[in-house]
Order: C-alpha cells, then sequence, then structure tokens
C-alpha cells in the first residue's frame, strides 16, 4: 500500500465516524488510513479493474463506476466528506465533477499537482513538458489530461461559486507559506458551497 | 497457494420436513423434501458456512461429480473447490434444490404424500422468499445458527438478498451476482412468452402430462430457445454464430440453415429432455413475484433498512436481461442504509451467462472479497 503525506492533512479535516466517499480511490490506501484513524465509513470509486482488486485486497468498500459520467446515483449530501486525491486532473468534466462532489458531500477534499510550480516552468522555459515527482508521466503516457496551476484552479471555484474553505500547499511533503502558484509542486483544498 | 482442484465425487443428500411450511400464495406444504449437497468441512465454531442459491435451470450440484459419470459437472465447479474463489479448503459450501424444483426436491414432478400421484399443476406457487425460509430450516437441520455468506447469480442473487432481508441477523455476507431488485416489464414479457409456449403446448394437459404419458416438450424448447437468446449478447452471437449458413448458401426451406437456429434448436431439444415443464413455470413466476420494494411503497431504499450483512454486488456490461443499472439500484440502496458493499462491473461479452464463466476479473473480485470473510479455523 502506498503512503502520502497529504493523507495527514486531509484526516485532520475528517471527523471520525464520518461517511466519506473517495473518487479515483487508487489501491485504496487513503481510505483504509482513514478508517483506521478516523473510523469512517468509506467507499471507494474506481473504474480500474487492477485497482479495484488492490482495494479488495486491502479491506476497503468499492465501488466500481465512470466518475466521468457523474454520481447520478448517489444521494444529495449523503456524504460528510467526497474526497479527490491528485485525480482531478485526470477528468475530462472538471466543472461537472466538482459539482456533483459538492452535490453528495457537504464538503469536497481536492489535491492536485500544481502545473505551475517553479521547476515545472523551467521545464517548459528548456522546451520540454514537465516530468517530476507530482508528474511523474511523459506527455505521451500521462492519464492527466486538464493542465491547470493554483491560480487557475482558484480562479475557476470564483466562478463556479465555490468557497474555499482551506487550502495547504506542499513542496516535497513541506508546506509553503508564500507563493504557493511558484512554490508549490501540489495543494490540497477543503470545498463547500456558498 | 495451491492449483484449483474439483471437490471431487460428491453424493447429494435428502432432508425430510414435516413441520408445515407456509407459503407467500396462501399455500402451505405440510411435509416436504429437500435434496442437497455439502463441500468441505463445517468448522467447530460452525461460522464458516456458505449457502449457493440457484438460478432459473440450476440445482443442489454446484461443484463435483456423481461416482462413476465424468460429465456431470456441477454448475458452478469453477468457482466452488480447493483453490478457487469460493475455497472448499476455508468455507463448508451448501448447495440446495428449491422447492418447485426437478431435481429430487419436493416439486410438481415429485409424489405429493396427500395423494400418492405426482403434484403436477397442484404444486403451490412458491416464491424466492417461500424458498429462504425453506433453505432456513435446512440451515437449521444442519446446524448453522449464522452463515459466514450466501452468494447467488440471476435469480440466485435475488435469493441471497432476500436472505439478508429475511433474516438479517443470519447472514454475515452476500454476493448478489448478475441480478436484479425486480424484474423489468420487459423481462416479465419474455418470461411470459415462455410460459405460453408451456401452457399452449396440447401435450401440456393442464399441468397433468405425467398421468397421460407424455411432456410437453415442444412448449419447453421454445421457452428455452427465447430464453437462450436473452441469456447472449448481441455481440456474443454475432462473433459465436454470425449469419453462417450450414449449406453456405440460401435453400430456401424451414429446416436449419443458419447456425444460430442449430444452436437454439439443439439447446430447446436438450433442456426439454431433461428438465420438467411445471418447474419452469412456477420458477419464471417466482421470479417476476420478487419485488421486495412493493411492501415499501416501491421504495428500495426503506425495503433493504432491514439488512445487515456485507454485500458484493456483481454486474456484466453486456448483461441485458440483468443489466448493471439493475445491480446499481442495489448497490445505492445499500448506500442509502449505510451498508457495507462493493460493487464490480465486469467487461465480458458473453451477456447474462457471463455470471456462470470463469472470466479473470469476476473470479478475481469473487476470490478477493471471499478471501476477506473471517472464519475460525
Amino acid at each position: 500500500m502506498s503512503y502520502r503525506y497529504d493523507y495527514e492533512v486531509i484526516a485532520q479535516w475528517i471527523e471520525p465516524g464520518e461517511k466519506v466517499l473517495d473518487l479515483g480511490c487508487g489501491d485504496g490506501s487513503l481510505l483504509r488510513h482513514l478508517i483506521e484513524v478516523r473510523q469512517v465509513l468509506g467507499y471507494g470509486v474506481e473504474n480500474d479493474p487492477e485497482k479495484l482488486l488492490a482495494c479488495m485486497e486491502n479491506g476497503v468498500d468499492v465501488i466500481q463506476i465512470d466518475m466521468d459520467k457523474g454520481l447520478a446515483g448517489f444521494e444529495d449530501g449523503f456524504f460528510d466528506h467526497v474526497i479527490m486525491s491528485l485525480s482531478l486532473q485526470a477528468m475530462h468534466n472538471t466543472q461537472g465533477i466538482l459539482a456533483e462532489m459538492l452535490r453528495v458531500g457537504r464538503e469536497a477534499v481536492v489535491s492536485f499537482p500544481n502545473f505551475g510550480y517553479w521547476r515545472h516552468r523551467q521545464s517548459i522555459l528548456n522546451g520540454h513538458m514537465p516530468v517530476s515527482e507530482s508528474l511523474p508521466h511523459q506527455w505521451f503516457d500521462t492519464p492527466n489530461v486538464r493542465f491547470f496551476t493554483i491560480a487557475d484552479f482558484e480562479a475557476l471555484c470564483e466562478r463556479d461559486g465555490i468557497a474555499i474553505r482551506e487550502r495547504l500547499a506542499f513542496d516535497d511533503g513541506k508546506l509553503v507559506l508564500e507563493e504557493p502558484n511558484f512554490l508549490a509542486s501540489m495543494a490540497v483544498y477543503r470545498l463547500g458551497r456558498h | 497457494m495451491i492449483q484449483p482442484q474439483s471437490v471431487g465425487i460428491v453424493v447429494p443428500q435428502r432432508a425430510r420436513f414435516q413441520e408445515a411450511l407456509a407459503l407467500r400464495s396462501g399455500g402451505c406444504l405440510e411435509d416436504y423434501e429437500l435434496v442437497y449437497e455439502t463441500y468441505g468441512e463445517l468448522n467447530a465454531a460452525r461460522d464458516n458456512a456458505v449457502l449457493v442459491c440457484h438460478a432459473l435451470s440450476g440445482s443442489h450440484h454446484v461443484a463435483g461429480t456423481y461416482d462413476g459419470d465424468p460429465a456431470t459437472t456441477g454448475w458452478w465447479d469453477n468457482l466452488v473447490g480447493p483453490g478457487k474463489p469460493v475455497d472448499t479448503r476455508k468455507f463448508f459450501v451448501i448447495g440446495v434444490n428449491n422447492l418447485g424444483g426437478c431435481y429430487g426436491s419436493s416439486g410438481p414432478n415429485a409424489i405429493n404424500p396427500a395423494t400418492g400421484r405426482r403434484w403436477g399443476a397442484d404444486f403451490p406457487f412458491v416464491t424466492v422468499e417461500d424458498w429462504v425460509d425453506a433453505q432456513a430450516r435446512l440451515m437449521d437441520r444442519l446446524g448453522i445458527e449464522r452463515l459466514a455468506a450466501v452468494i447467488g447469480g440471476s435469480l440466485g442473487g435475488m435469493q441471497a438478498l432476500s436472505w439478508t432481508l429475511q433474516y438479517p441477523e443470519r447472514v454475515r455476507h452476500a454476493a448478489v451476482i448478475a441480478s436484479a431488485p425486480k424484474l423489468t416489464a420487459q423481462n416479465i414479457a419474455f418470461n411470459e412468452v415462455a410460459r405460453q409456449a408451456i401452457l399452449s403446448d396440447p401435450d401440456f394437459h393442464g399441468g397433468h402430462y405425467y398421468d397421460h404419458g407424455v411432456v410437453p416438450a415442444r412448449g419447453l424448447k421454445l421457452a428455452r430457445m427465447v430464453g437462450h437468446i436473452t441469456y447472449l449478447s448481441d455481440d456474443a452471437m454475432a462473433e459465436k454464430f454470425g449469419r453462417s449458413l450450414r449449406h453456405g448458401k440460401a435453400v430456401y426451406s424451414y429446416d436449419v440453415e443458419f447456425e444460430i437456429e442449430s444452436y437454439l434448436r439443439y439447446q430447446g431439444d436438450k433442456f426439454a429432455g431433461y428438465f420438467d415443464a411445471n418447474t419452469y413455470l412456477l420458477t419464471t413466476k417466482a421470479l417476476d413475484y420478487y419485488d421486495p420494494a412493493f411492501a415499501h411503497g416501491g421504495k428500495l431504499p426503506a425495503a433493504l433498512a432491514a439488512a445487515r450483512a456485507e454485500f458484493l454486488v456483481v454486474s456484466f456490461t453486456t448483461d441485458w436481461r440483468f443489466a448493471p443499472a439493475r445491480s446499481r439500484e442495489i448497490v445505492y440502496a445499500l448506500l442509502h442504509n449505510r451498508r457495507r458493499v462493493s460493487y464490480a462491473e465486469i467487461d465480458c461479452a458473453a451477456g447474462h451467462d457471463s455470471f456462470l464463466l470463469d472470466e479473470p476479473q469476476y473470479h478475481a473480485v469473487l476470490g478477493r472479497w471471499f478471501d476477506r470473510i473471517e472464519v475460525h479455523a
């Protein structure tokens, strides 16, 4: 099972016993963590057959649906938190899924790699698409389909009436307080409705 | 890990019940028998029992073969056995032929103890809920208070779901595969065509054909042919048969020309040779009647409120008779009730019949889920 430093941040935003939905849950390791430290009632959503099996091996409940088709079967406001950890950039229907997360959840938790990170900018200046710890794929095999920065994401939230309740930005696991759009490789948001 | 093996030679067993069983139809069975098979060993804690519920044409013979006849492999042998997804080294697995069946349990082709004649059309209507009641009595008889799991596909999945509602404290896990919370009008329509084929056969004799020394084979054959079309996907049929012509060209006759005609006739004849027409009628009606939400104003989430089990729901992408959307209804209704549930939608070309196949992802999902079920050593 993989373990990532953003798990601690996300766990801090979750109250014990909450109902949590993790979209694009991978092998279920975040949910496993939240079940262990917060005793959540957690469900993952995953459409990759291999990852589905990995979730089941980790004892995490997982529901196989294609998120790009929305979350139509899930009830309004059912979940306390709907999480999408490092998957938003791989979704086609960005606005649609954010709206769906805030329909079925009281709050949404979203993390994504910041394409505006200075090393990524440097890479572009040098004439190549960035490849880094937070963007590990080559341009020709990346699952990512949306390329955006912290500044872009916040502009979208403004435009779509999404309230940013909290934001934490990181570089290599270290909190970035100044100039996050330039100095942070990854950001985690707690979102709500106005 | 071991190589998957067969459970080997198996012997069916029989249990007689002389305590009256009241049926949903208003009927009553005063004295009835259930034929069943078991595989593996019930552990000392009696917490490793898995009940397998069969579908329309299935039986208690889930796995293994009968002595001296290697062709008698059980219908879910690829799933149940040592090293298989439902591992008989861990679990004590039970298959039971349902009431109204034609494989040895009390049913239309069995002798009615009250008259000494075959039941025929006098066998009462039985429902999914009645079957579950009868299965629960068999579990009592076997000394199993609580099942580790109940599993079934199609109509068997309806029984698995019903177990969790009728006996919520007696089932820890339920696997509902290629199933639905109720049939659609289209689905009932296919069943009605099948029934009319049987009922309109001159050899049906109002269901008492045994007394006339005949069987409504033509009707049963047609019923099976219709069913078979709906169990396969359009793509699977196209790939398997396409428009292949037996004579390589049209010969303008009503004999077999297209290979699909040959296949359907063969399947229909084979089925009519061993299955009982009255059982087919009763079983399709049980399918049609199943609707746990009916008593809750049509609200499935309310109907599933009683469930306590942890669930696995599985569907197949090309299954249009029990489509994935119907399985998702069950998943969302379980979520509403905060039940633990996993859902897999298996990419398999074989249509409804997929649930009987050993498609790798399907069996991997089942294996992982059954691995997770805790039992005493």
